[in-house]
């Protein structure tokens, strides 16, 4: 995983580059918020492209950043950003160049939202990047959540296909976007 | 062209009395009972003034519409699911007389298109079936014109009834059983809806485009359906903050055919509101075409059922 920056292959003690795509929201604080994680898993900075002018659709400011640690120490730095509530769109090979929403409907509390989309995270090689729930009846009841996935260009189907999946083993239902139906 | 008109519910009974206007003539009208068979042309208002003041609509049995002579058999009969009967064998008996036929009747068309398609080919007539699919609109017609190898899909709403429950819903912040006893009252959802809340009958539609799309190999089996009923109006609202809403969507390809509810631009051209119907054919060579109309009604149904009688060639 990940891709190297210079021609070096790794070193002796297994240290190697990764580039890492965030999001951040437009506020004073938040860039330095977001790079603490990198330090804190072991991760060492050696550059960030802050691309202030270039605001995303949801009005987000995306940044690049340059970093190396030993690979095994990866996956806890992107954890960290994660956990630390930053929106991470790349890490490493790992490239989320669509994004889709879908609509689950049922017993989502019950059956344990947050597992739900820890299931969606692992299986649809998906983030979730933003989740709005409506239970108007009470948590006990029916009720709706909406998910904005962001997914591998590409992988948009397969994506939707292990949410339908995750969905049916948990008897809710899946409320798909129409690929295609936006012309 | 002489029309012999089997069924006389809204469809048939429009068919019988616009056929004048489009220069055919009636010369057989029949419903599950009864018949009125003339030769020289039925008087199509007392047959069917007689009909409803609750009398024989002719004195003739269904059995001789199919003795007289005719061009035409118009087969507006209601669509039953599996094998498609009665319709099934009107159509066939049709063809084996060398008449043409043409459907407003589902079932043959989405359950046994391939048997349609062979005895269509030992006979001098042909079928015709635009009004199972949209009502008034020209969608079949549209493909035929685009030649089906050059259509890669079929997508859209093409059930009025869950269109119309999913638009107050949306609208008015209200649940599915509310709003279905409202369009039950309003007429606009039949006393047994299940046909269409269901999508079944949004899939027998898009099982007739799928066989027209790969020259057959589709039924009412192989669709993958899902109904509206258990979308809830939080559904509805958390799509509507992402410039979403959800409709009843099937979709026809040479691959399969699939209908269920689903997430389209709030705003986007198949997101019709009401009892309104659409359809996106996406082509090979001309980009996406819409066709959208009133997808149910006599008068309106019937004016596809003239415009097929219209394309058929003298025999």
């Amino acid at each position: 995983m990940g891709e190297e920056i210079d021609d070096e292959p790794e070193t002796d003690g297994g240290i190697r580059a990764y580039t890492v795509r965030l999001e951040l929201v437009d506020e004073p604080g938040e860039l330095l918020r977001a790079l603490a994680p990198i330090a804190d898993n072991g991760g060492n900075l050696l550059s960030i492209h802050h691309e202030r002018g270039n605001i995303t659709p949801r009005g987000h400011i995306p940044v690049e950043v340059d970093l190396e640690c030993p690979p095994d120490r990866f996956d806890a730095v992107v954890d960290g950003l994660r956990d630390a509530g930053v929106n991470v769109i790349q890490a490493g090979a790992e490239r989320y160049g669509e994004e889709v929403s879908v609509v689950l409907v049922g017993h989502l509390v019950e059956t344990d939202l947050s597992e739900t989309l820890e299931a969606i995270e692992a299986d649809a090689a998906a983030a979730v990047v933003d989740l709005s729930l409506a239970a108007p009846d009470g948590v006990d009841a029916v009720s709706s959540a909406r998910l904005r996935l962001a997914v591998d260009s590409g992988r948009v189907e397969d994506a939707i296909a292990a949410v339908r999946s995750i969905a049916d083993e948990r008897d809710l239902s899946v409320v798909e976007p129409l690929p295609g139906g936006d012309a | 062209m002489r029309l012999a008109v089997l069924g006389a519910g809204a469809v048939g009974r429009s068919v019988a009395e616009l056929a004048g206007e489009y220069g055919h003539e009636v010369v057989a009208l029949a419903d599950s009972r009864h018949a009125t068979v003339d030769a020289d042309g039925i008087d199509v208002s007392s047959a069917l003034e007689r009909k409803d003041a609750g009398d024989a609509l002719g004195s003739a049995t269904p059995e001789e519409l199919f003795e007289t002579d005719y061009d035409v058999l118009v087969e507006a009969t209601p669509t039953t699911l599996g094998d498609a009967e009665p319709g099934f064998s009107h159509v066939r008996r049709a063809l084996e007389d060398d008449r043409h036929a043409v459907l407003a009747n589902k079932g043959p068309v989405a359950e046994r298109y391939e048997e349609l398609r062979d005895l269509e080919h030992e006979s001098a007539g042909s079928i015709r079936f635009e009004a199972t699919v949209g009502g008034a609109i020209p969608i079949l017609s549209t493909i035929e014109d685009s030649t089906p190898e050059a259509v890669t899909a079929v997508r859209g709403v093409l059930n009025g009834t869950a269109n119309f429950i999913l638009t107050r819903m949306a609208a008015e912040g209200l649940d599915y059983e509310h709003v279905l006893s409202e369009a039950q009252d309003l007429g606009v959802a039949e006393a047994d809806p299940t046909f269409d809340v269901d999508g079944t009958d949004a899939a027998l539609k898009f099982v007739i485009l799928a066989n027209v799309l790969a020259d057959g190999g589709f039924s009412l089996e192989d669709a993958d359906v899902t109904g509206i009923q258990n979308v809830p109006g939080s559904a509805l609202e958390l799509a509507a903050e992402d410039g979403r809403t959800i409709r009843l969507i099937g979709e026809a390809t040479r691959d399969g055919v699939r209908v269920g509810p689903r997430l389209v631009p709030e705003n986007g051209a198949l997101a019709v509101t009401g009892t309104r119907n659409i359809v996106q054919i996406e082509t090979r060579h001309a980009g996406s075409l819409h066709n959208s109309g009133r997808g149910a009604g006599g008068p309106e149904t019937a004016t596809a059922v003239l415009s097929d009688v219209g394309r058929l060639p003298p025999l």
